[in-house]
């Protein structure tokens, strides 16, 4: 056990007062609450040197933008799944969400409603649906995993049942904006979806490295009975939580009708899976409590960047991508395990 | 009359006789069961089938949440179940040799075998979050079942293998006498022996079961072995009746469906006690509801949406504190009247 957390007394150290060295960590030891974060970084620029050195092109910047351009809804989702699962909680209905923003407003924007109005009716929508849950789970003690499977079914079935075929969009709004790139350079470019994800991350971030409600967060995840009794707002908090990913779930929804041009009832499916996967490579404990947001964005990353270098291998086939995500969730979860220590075996059980 | 309402499987069974009747007035001979060729036909008998690779799957996950934990990868572990088989079979010279496709299931139920042990590993040894360690197969494992079939749909034409998922035995469905006899020995097991109490020890506390000298860490392990065991027999089942190995559609959110099964049976999420006949009429329920759905007239796409409000309906009517937040003021005000006579 090194000297890393506060708690631990390390009995071989002088009397406290008369040396700093046992006060202060190790400056080059990195913080312990960093290494999942870290870990990832690495894997990050590992794969990324990989990919350079074995594909013709992959060095271009566009490569990298590219990531970004094709994950830009994923990356919302997970801002908004981050959030719940720093809390100890899960959502599942996220991609469910995506799919009934998609074809919901495919199907109000091909009514002629206005997509001033149809925008943030969207956003109201899902947030609507997260804050129910939220609501849900709280005041009725019931299993996040179960409230927001049934608010999964629930989506979903609204999006079946307005229509079960994919819509093609071509309101002018909708189409400019998708087709709207902001060029750095002559073929180097990123989508205009690129730029609200990398706000809302920002925002995210900032809410909860430094506001109030964000340390509320941090402490639900830690422990929920002791966040009670410090007085914190457990109630208002946890349900904002969700009210926040549904509201990154209809975001990300947009997006994708941007990405996709198109609203379909069956969009997204198992995306609740990768965000879920990302927030985990990215560090960030499903016990709930501990990561950065941050892990979270590298996470997206990875999971992009293999879907890059699948494309530019060629010759693998999709399914390398499900059993590569399923290796690299695996080791993560148990450098986490050996990062985190005793705390994770307390929790499962 | 409230006693019989406290018993935990009255507002299920009572769900169940609702659709049960709803289907009385609005589909045609749902009650009659035909003999057609031996076997038997019927809505009933169609339901029956249908629930069967649920309930497998729904017996597994209820000993799983037993213990507290939770199993993601059931849905993936009947892919790869399916996809192993269909592909020994494939390779065989003859596809209706007996031996062959005997060997074919014994070797998908050693992989799905396996599969339990691993995740049974991850939970038990290294200590990883069920849910967690569940989702690393849940992802990687529909990968497996493609990389097995080689992205394809693979068809086999054996009669002994379609047995399992279409045949009749004694009038019976092949399919259904599986699903009966897996849910009753796991039953008997849990029930006849101290097992059961154990699970339930473990699900309660696993410390203060080990403290209690329980082999907390075996029993976990054995849970996911079984839950993935059955979820194999029904990857079985399902390519046996389509006659192929759609590593795609096989077990696509059948464990939500599982869990909502166990749910519904009364077994608490939390773990600690649990009830294997709960699930087995959770199963039947949802196939039901589907089977209904159809039959009233609503289109198949609403589906999803009555799953959902039977979801809300039923986690609100078990959850003690919706209870007591919202039907308080009616108990207390009786309490109050009591105290007074």
């Amino acid at each position: 056990m090194t000297s890393g957390t506060n708690s631990t007394v390390d009995l071989e150290a002088p009397e406290p007062g008369t040396g700093a060295s046992t006060i202060g960590r190790n400056p080059w030891q990195p913080n312990r609450q960093h290494i999942p974060v870290l870990a990832t970084l690495t894997l990050l620029a590992f794969m990324y040197g990989l990919g350079v050195v074995n594909y013709e092109g992959f060095g271009d910047i566009q490569v990298v933008l590219n990531v970004f351009v094709d994950n830009a809804f994923l990356l919302v989702v997970a801002v908004g799944m981050t959030f719940v699962i720093l809390t100890g909680g899960i959502d599942l209905s996220v991609g469910a969400v995506v799919a009934l923003t998609t074809t919901l407003g495919a199907t109000l924007l091909n009514a002629g409603w206005p997509a001033y109005v149809v925008l943030p009716l969207l956003l109201l929508l899902g947030t609507t649906l997260g804050v129910s849950m939220g609501a849900v789970i709280h005041y009725f003690k019931v299993e996040p995993f179960i409230a927001t499977l049934a608010g999964m079914f629930l989506a979903r079935g609204i999006a079946l049942l307005i229509n079960r075929n994919s819509i093609p969009i071509d309101n002018d709004f909708w189409v400019s904006v998708a087709q709207q790139r902001v060029r750095f350079d002559k073929g180097v470019f990123i989508s205009s979806s690129v730029i609200v994800a990398l706000a809302v991350v920002l925002v995210a971030a900032l809410v909860l490295a430094w506001t109030r409600f964000g340390r509320v967060v941090y402490a639900i995840g830690g422990n929920a009975d002791s966040a009670l009794l410090m007085g914190l707002p457990v109630a208002r908090t946890r349900i904002a939580v969700y009210g926040i990913s549904g509201f990154c779930a209809s975001l990300g929804g947009v997006l994708y009708s941007f990405y996709t041009l198109s609203g379909y009832s069956l969009h997204a499916n198992g995306l609740e899976l990768d965000a879920i996967a990302a927030v985990v490579i990215g560090g960030v404990l499903l016990a709930g409590g501990s990561g950065y947001l941050f892990g979270t964005v590298l996470g997206v990353l990875v999971l992009g960047l293999i879907q890059t270098i699948i494309t530019f291998e060629g010759t693998l086939s999709s399914w390398w991508t499900r059993i590569v995500v399923g290796v690299l969730l695996f080791a993560f979860i148990v450098l986490q395990r050996v990062v985190t220590g005793k705390r994770a075996v307390r929790r499962t059980d | 009359m409230s006693r019989y309402a406290r018993h935990h499987l009255f507002w299920p069974l009572a769900v169940l006789v609702l659709l049960l009747v709803l289907n009385l007035f609005f589909a045609n001979n749902f009650f009659r069961i035909t003999v057609i060729d031996g076997h038997l036909y019927g809505s009933i008998i169609d339901i029956a089938r249908r629930a069967a690779p649920l309930i497998l799957v729904g017996v597994g996950m209820t000993l799983v949440i037993a213990t507290g934990g939770i199993d993601l990868s059931v849905g993936s572990v009947m892919a790869v179940s399916g996809a192993l088989a269909c592909l020994m079979i494939g390779d065989l010279s003859d596809q209706n040799s007996l031996v062959g496709v005997l060997g074919a299931i014994a070797v998908a139920l050693l992989l799905c075998l396996g599969l339990g042990v691993w995740n049974g590993f991850l939970v038990s040894v290294i200590g990883i979050q069920p849910i967690v360690a569940t989702l690393i197969l849940m992802v990687a494992g529909r990968g497996l079942a493609q990389l097995i079939t080689g992205g394809q749909i693979l068809n086999v034409q054996s009669s002994p293998y379609r047995q399992i998922g279409a045949g009749y035995f004694l009038a019976i469905p092949v399919s259904v006498i599986i699903a009966v006899l897996v849910a009753l020995a796991l039953t008997q097991l849990v029930r006849r022996t101290a097992l059961g109490l154990l699970l339930e020890a473990v699900g309660g506390s696993p410390a203060a079961s080990r403290l209690a000298g329980i082999q907390a860490r075996g029993l976990t392990w054995l849970v996911y072995v079984i839950a993935a065991v059955c979820a194999g027999v029904a990857g079985l089942i399902y390519s046996s009746n389509v006659n192929s190995a759609d590593s795609n559609a096989a077990g696509n959110l059948i464990e939500l469906d599982a869990i909502l099964a166990v749910v519904i049976g009364g077994t608490a999420l939390t773990g600690g006690r649990f009830s294997l006949g709960g699930t087995v009429l959770g199963a039947v329920l949802i196939e039901t509801l589907n089977v209904t759905i159809v039959s009233v007239g609503i289109p198949p796409e609403a589906n999803l949406l009555f799953k959902a409000v039977v979801v809300v309906v039923l986690c609100l009517a078990q959850s003690q504190a919706f209870r007591e937040r919202v039907l308080t003021r009616r108990t207390t005000r009786r309490k109050a009247k009591e105290a007074v006579a």
